[in-house]
Parts: structure tokens; C-alpha cells; sequence
């Protein structure tokens, strides 16, 4: 296996913009590449990924019974 | 009308209830702003209904709908002076900070996989309430993005500021996200475990 091309220091300064996918196509490759072969670095990169997700899933809620009254009241009247 | 496409707008209206109140909730941090918003973004899908080209992207349409409503309301009350400084946190007073790497300081590190066990262990409202207690301009780059999947250039046109802006709000927010969540993990006693096991092996 061929060893990494990109430094650690070079992933984690990318890292979150590869993960918000803000990185070009040539980083993100090199970056994918890298955490395939780099323990400490795929460990740093799920946790901040595992942390994204917490933070997306933690926003769903239940409307409360009232809001759905009043929007389907206000559908029923367009 | 169209009772097609009204029974259309209606179901769909109904099944995304929930997530875009979770949304307004999140920008707004009050119910009840939080209920005017939905009811104001469900009455402007409706008008603008015709300008949906694709019906299968009715539910990211209604969401960034929901969004930019909240967003030029919100830049609208910016433009005033007295709550201007509540709004924009000054740049600098505060450090980068890192969850991760808190939970790899040496003391933890006996255990193979603290911030595994730390992200596993955070509720939902523990999230919320780190969310909640950031400054507008952070929580509202943190929702665009990381919740409603906006990219750094889409965020910074619909906020009207630098590309560069949303990078540092984004950077200062997970930050002070992380910081909080670590203040949280030892108050709640998530490394407990940890430091106790650390103490028995001394």
C-alpha cells in the first residue's frame, strides 16, 4: 500500500472543510486517501463527523397540536 | 385551483410540520416566533407555488423558504443599532477549541475510546441547550450549514456577508459548541468513569 501523500497537519487544517464538502476535488481525494491509511486521523475525522450528525438529528421536534390545527386551517383556506 | 395540486401542498405540508417547526425553533429560539415563522413560510410556498419546477424538491424548496424568511427578518432587525451588539459578537475573546482533543489529554487516554462513549452519552437536549446558548450569528451559520445543508457560498448570499465570514462564524461557533459540551460532559459526570478509574490506578 502506498503511503499517504498529505502530512496530518495538512488533513486536520482541510478536515472540516472536507467534511462540509467546501474542499476541491483534488484535496478531498487526497484527504480521502489519507484517512484510509491514517488511524489517528479517521478517528479525529468520525468524531467531528459523529458530532455533525448529533447536531443535524438533534433539531427534529414535535409541532406542537395547536400549530398543526392552525396550518391545516390555513391550507384549508387557500 | 387546482385540487390536485392543493391535496399536493397539503400532504406535503403536513408530513414536514415537525421538521421545519424544529428549524424555526432552532433560529428563533421561541416557540412562539418560532410557530408565526412556519405558519409565514407555509402561506409563502403557497404563493409561490407555481415557481416550484421540481415537485420532488418541495421539501428543500419549503425549507429554504422557511430559512430566508427568517434570515431577512433577521437582518432587518440587525440593521438596528441597539441590537446590533447582541447580534454580531465581536471578533477575537475566543480561543479555538477542540472537544476531540480534549478528550485525548493524557488522562483519558487509558481508555481506548473516550469520545466515542462522550458523543454517545450527549442528549439531544445538551445539544440544544450549547445550540441555544450561542450568539445569533454563530447559531444561525451552525443551522444553515450543518442542519439544512447550505454551502458556505449559499449561507454567505443569503446572509448577505463574505464567504470568509461564514468560515470564521462557523470555526467560532463549533468552538464555542465544543466548549460548552465539554463543560457539560464534566458537570454531568460523562468522565467520571474516567477520572475515578485514573485515581484506583494511581
Amino acid at each position: 500500500m502506498s503511503e499517504p501523500t498529505v502530512k496530518c497537519e495538512e488533513v486536520l487544517k482541510h478536515l472540516i472543510a472536507y467534511l462540509d464538502r467546501e474542499t476541491d476535488a483534488h484535496t478531498a481525494a487526497e484527504i480521502e486517501q489519507h484517512l484510509e491509511q491514517c488511524r489517528s486521523c479517521f478517528s479525529r475525522a468520525e468524531f467531528e463527523r459523529q458530532l455533525k450528525a448529533r447536531v443535524r438529528a438533534a433539531g427534529s421536534r414535535s409541532a406542537p397540536e395547536r400549530l398543526r390545527a392552525r396550518i391545516r386551517k390555513l391550507v384549508d383556506e387557500f | 385551483m387546482d385540487a390536485g395540486l392543493h391535496s399536493f401542498f397539503a400532504e406535503k405540508v403536513e408530513r414536514l410540520t415537525d421538521r421545519l417547526y424544529g428549524t424555526a425553533l432552532r433560529l428563533t429560539r421561541n416557540s412562539d416566533d418560532a410557530e408565526d415563522l412556519v405558519a409565514e413560510t407555509v402561506a409563502k410556498a403557497w404563493a409561490k407555488l407555481g415557481e416550484l419546477s421540481d415537485p420532488q424538491s418541495f421539501d428543500a424548496w419549503i425549507q429554504r423558504i422557511l430559512s430566508n424568511t427568517f434570515v431577512s427578518e433577521w437582518r432587518h432587525r440587525r440593521a438596528s443599532p441597539e441590537v446590533a451588539m447582541e447580534l454580531e459578537p465581536e471578533d477575537g475573546g475566543d480561543e479555538p477549541f477542540s472537544l476531540y482533543e480534549k478528550l485525548h489529554q493524557p488522562f483519558l487516554l487509558w481508555w481506548t475510546t473516550p469520545e466515542e462513549e462522550v458523543i454517545a452519552k450527549l442528549l439531544r437536549e445538551d445539544i440544544d441547550r450549547a445550540l441555544h446558548a450561542l450568539p445569533d450569528a454563530f447559531r444561525i451559520a451552525i443551522v444553515l450549514v450543518d442542519v439544512e445543508g447550505y454551502s458556505y457560498g449559499e449561507a454567505a448570499e443569503l446572509l448577505g456577508v463574505p464567504i470568509g465570514t461564514v468560515r470564521s462564524r462557523l470555526a467560532r461557533a463549533r468552538a464555542q459548541l465544543q466548549r460548552v459540551l465539554w463543560q457539560h460532559g464534566k458537570d454531568a459526570g460523562l468522565l467520571e468513569r474516567h477520572m475515578s478509574a485514573k485515581a484506583h490506578n494511581v
